[in-house]
């Protein structure tokens, strides 16, 4: 079982390499959207490559009110 | 046929006379092709849906009976254009990446396979602002999958991603991405090797189309399109300037 730290590292390395930002540039509490500059329909897209990678599926209301890494990698974990 | 408006192929008035077209050229067509290729030309997906701001900002200029005659002889057309292609004696393939939602979801669901990107997305997200699916995308859905996942994909308003999708019988194959229209182009040699005929029956026999309620849902669709949480929900959605849609 990961940890919470293991799966928002892998969280922040995914985004890093997937919208072509230095990892070193992103951090845990970061608000997505405004890091990696990107809409709602790149945010869908991150969504996929997520659950393709943790192999879960998270529904997309279930990240409504979330914007930053570390959330989001709460969200993941809840599912692992 | 190849969709190709930005900022993701919504489909509004013209979109509609676009299909109208495509759609009277079908019959002949059927003499020489076997199979029909929908597509997206956009990077952002397939087709995101109806166009909700040409929706809500038209209706505004409308009276109510007004707007929903207005809805009602959009539908009538959109129904006649998807009937058409659900129909046709070719073999359908649509080609699906990245959002596949609502109106362009219900496209999709027409033809006669769904070939999907590992990136793409299904989603009815209609009842998050106080609708249904308007363009046959129930009827179909019940058509093709358990009511279970129609329930989950309708009432929920969640999106799906296409392997999900292909666990529940709703997408044929699920290929690399960037690949779909390769393996439907794959797909349409290996269907040009059997004889029409025998291709139209055999699709005439297994897809019936559900007349009744498509009908049915245009009606609902209108009944719903006048409470004023709707017209509410599609201001919210058409003035909202956040990262992400208004969805509740």
């Amino acid at each position: 079982m990961k940890t919470l730290d293991q799966t928002t590292d892998e969280v922040l390395n995914l985004a890093a390499q997937h919208f072509k930002v230095p990892r070193d540039k992103l951090n845990s509490g970061d608000d997505f959207f405004k890091t990696l500059g990107i809409n709602s329909l790149q945010a869908l897209d991150l969504l996929t490559r997520l659950e393709q990678h943790f192999s879960i599926e998270l529904p997309d209301y279930e990240l409504q009110d979330v914007s930053d890494f570390r959330t989001l990698a709460e969200r993941i974990q809840s599912r692992l | 046929m190849s969709l190709d408006r930005a900022p993701c192929n919504e489909i509004g008035s013209l979109a509609l006379a676009e299909f109208e077209k495509f759609a009277a050229a079908l019959p002949a067509l059927e003499n020489s092709c076997h199979a029909l290729i929908i597509s997206s030309a956009r990077s952002a997906g397939f087709c995101a849906g109806a166009d909700l701001r040409e929706l809500y900002t038209e209706s505004q200029k409308l009276a109510m009976g007004e707007r929903v005659a207005g809805l009602h002889e959009f539908l009538e057309r959109i129904h006649s254009v998807m009937n058409a292609i659900d129909a046709a004696p070719l073999t359908t393939i649509a080609a699906v990446h990245g959002v596949c939602f609502g109106g362009g979801f219900e496209l999709a669901l027409v033809c006669d396979l769904i070939i999907a990107d590992k990136m793409a997305r299904f989603c009815f997200p209609e009842l998050r602002l106080g609708l249904i699916p308007g363009f046959g995308g129930i009827p179909r859905l019940k058509r093709d999958l358990g009511n279970g996942v129609v329930r989950d994909l309708l009432l929920t308003g969640r999106s799906m991603n296409a392997t999900k999708a292909q666990t529940v019988g709703l997408v044929s194959q699920v290929v690399a991405e960037g690949d779909a229209l390769r393996v439907a182009r794959a797909t349409a040699a290996q269907i040009n090797k059997f004889d029409r005929g025998t291709a139209s029956a055999a699709k005439a026999f297994i897809k019936p189309i559900p007349y009744e309620e498509l009908r049915r849902e245009i009606e609902i669709f209108c009944e719903l399109f006048t409470r004023p949480a709707v017209e509410a929900g599609l201001r919210k959605f058409v003035e909202n300037t956040g990262p992400l849609p208004y969805l509740p």
